[in-house]
């Protein structure tokens, strides 16, 4: 099929048409954030450039409250759900898909009925479960319910069952041992979708609002999301604070996504068609 | 010895027939207990947070218990309560109506995008990946952008009314209604990059003969999409539907965000989810009630998920 130039330019004109959509809003925020207390934020037309671009507000917003110390807090559960659902999904998926014993069946079928419970419909119960274990108020009660989803669970069963069985096999002729068998030569092998898994599980803690809200009330142990949102309620009048907290929330997991979005796309189209 | 043990493998490997689909028996026997301590941490996590929950939710609907204590079986008296609660209503009202209006947004507009991006022209990468950047921020940071572009004095607003076209800023974050409207914006607006990444997926399985056939049978772009890429992706479509319909049940911060954790004027705005953590929440919540409304909302996702389920099953993947 020939394209013609008018075709090639009018899908150029729909794509930054929908750029502009998508990133105009996240550039204004940033914008804002970088505008001087001195300077009008509400002028008409509006400017997208700062007139002086300064980073004060980055360390004003840190002043009225702790929003680095929600950053480390998110960091420290993102990091955990990370490590929890790599280690524990892969264990998991791997006796489901490569180990013959009574009970997979109704093991397997567990974490499949989970799929149609959403969190929101346990949340309440939940919460009354994580408090009767003490974990009220903590950033371990934030993690401990995501620490293994069981969609990571299923989606590393079905890379292991994808494996070929000839590697393992001869590994285990060489005497390796099960763990052996999972650790050094089926780990290595679904590292696309332990990629996937990973991404997704931190973006997934790191973005998490109702949990937290629910589950914490000291403000030192606040994530950034609930952190942020109780920012925007005491100080809605200044814009800019909102925005700069807004920044240091959303920066890092940009960079993230775009140094893996290789990785992202290849599996995610996967992933969601998955679970 | 590695030829008396690739002997001893084939022995293992042909001892009788095996059931189709199971994964083979492995060569080496493992203790009885190894698959179970694998599965520990997965299976641990998996009923204490999700499953045991889900029957305690169902047992809870039917008392009036409270965080602390309570608990006495009240038969349907919060089943009763819900039918007269009119906030109940409102949510519920609020919570279809977002189903209704974002499912069918969200079905279209990320196969037009997927469409969009498919063709391979130079900075399409670029161009899908900045796509995503509203999928990959929490809904927090996206919700505290919109309300500050929708606020009275707001970019949107300012924009109108320069251009002369409103004189009064709308009152897009302070109307109830307006602000439910928004933050289906919002959601459909956040989604269009997750559902193209799906529908681009599927896409890349139609058969290009097919459009070139259409082509060379005198179909212009319009036709073709209509009558090769939509039939093409007819299941696709169906599992974006069912998808988005089950998120669009569990919308809650969308609406707290930008209603500043209020709900909206006279809590207008509240959907499902927002009740349930208001009703339920902290030390005096009644917990009974919003597990009764905890388990309309499951209702309401669950033939959305059977169906996914069903679509995962036909493929063969899970």
């Amino acid at each position: 099929m020939r394209t013609t130039r008018g075709e090639i330019a009018l899908r150029y004109a729909l794509l930054l048409l929908v750029f502009v959509v998508s990133i105009g809003p996240f550039a204004w925020q940033l914008a804002t954030s970088l505008k001087a207390p001195t300077e009008d934020i509400y002028t008409y037309p509006p400017s997208l450039l700062p007139e002086d671009p300064t980073l004060a507000n980055y360390g004003r917003v840190a002043e009225v409250v702790p929003v680095w110390r929600y950053a480390f807090n998110s960091l420290l559960v993102g990091v955990a759900t990370v490590v929890s659902n790599c280690v524990f999904a892969a264990m998991g998926g791997y006796a489901l898909a490569r180990m013959v014993f009574r009970g997979r069946g109704l093991a397997a079928l567990t974490f499949l009925a989970t799929l149609l419970i959403p969190g929101e419909a346990v949340l309440i119960s939940v919460f009354l479960t994580v408090r009767s274990m003490g974990l009220a108020d903590t950033l371990t009660g934030v993690w401990l319910p995501g620490a293994v989803g069981a969609i990571n669970v299923l989606l590393l069963r079905n890379a292991f069952l994808a494996l070929p069985h000839e590697v393992e096999d001869a590994a285990a002729v060489d005497g390796a041992n099960t763990w052996q068998r999972f650790w050094r030569v089926a780990l290595p092998s679904v590292k696309g979708t332990l990629a996937v898994v990973a991404i997704l599980s931190f973006m997934a803690a790191w973005d998490d609002f109702l949990w937290p809200l629910i589950i914490l009330s000291d403000p030192d142990k606040y994530t950034l999301t609930v952190g942020l949102q109780s920012l925007s309620g005491t100080f809605s009048n200044d814009q800019r604070l909102v925005a700069a907290g807004t920044m240091i929330s959303v920066a890092p997991l940009l960079a993230m996504f775009f140094a893996l979005q290789r990785y992202f796309f290849k599996g995610l189209g996967e992933g969601a068609l998955k679970g | 010895m590695g030829g008396a043990a690739t002997a001893e493998r084939v022995r293992v490997d042909s001892a009788g027939p095996r059931r189709a689909g199971k994964p083979r028996a492995p060569a080496v026997r493992h203790a009885r207990y190894t698959p179970w301590l694998m599965l520990a941490a997965a299976l641990a996590t998996t009923l204490t947070f999700s499953l045991f929950p889900f029957f305690n939710t169902v047992v809870l609907s039917f008392t009036n218990a409270r965080p602390l204590g309570g608990g006495e079986f009240t038969g349907l008296a919060n089943y009763r309560e819900m039918a007269s609660d009119e906030l109940f209503w409102i949510a519920l009202r609020n919570s279809t109506l977002y189903m209704l209006v974002c499912v069918p947004l969200l079905v279209m507009l990320p196969l037009l995008l997927a469409v969009l991006v498919a063709k391979q022209l130079p900075g399409t990468a670029f161009f899908r990946a900045s796509f995503f950047t509203p999928v990959v921020a929490s809904v927090v940071v996206v919700g505290l952008i919109w309300n500050w572009m929708l606020g009275t004095n707001g970019l949107v607003n300012g924009v109108l009314q320069s251009l002369h076209v409103i004189t009064e800023p709308i009152g897009f974050v302070t109307d109830g209604w307006l602000l439910l409207f928004s933050c289906m914006a919002v959601t459909v607006w956040k989604g269009l990059g997750y559902y193209m990444v799906i529908y681009l997926a599927a896409l890349a399985n139609v058969p290009a003969e097919l459009h070139e056939a259409a082509a060379i049978d005198g179909a212009g772009p319009v036709q073709r999409f209509l009558r090769v890429t939509l039939p093409a992706l007819r299941s696709t479509m169906v599992l974006v539907g069912a998808l988005s319909a089950i998120s669009a049940f569990r919308v809650f911060t969308e609406v707290y965000v930008m209603s500043y954790g209020s709900g909206g004027p006279g809590q207008e705005s509240i959907t499902l989810v927002f009740y349930v953590q208001q009703v339920g929440r902290g030390l005096d919540g009644s917990v009974g009630y919003a597990s009764a409304i905890s388990l309309v909302l499951f209702v309401l996702t669950l033939g959305f998920s059977v169906l996914l389920l069903r679509l995962h099953r036909r493929e063969d993947r899970l």
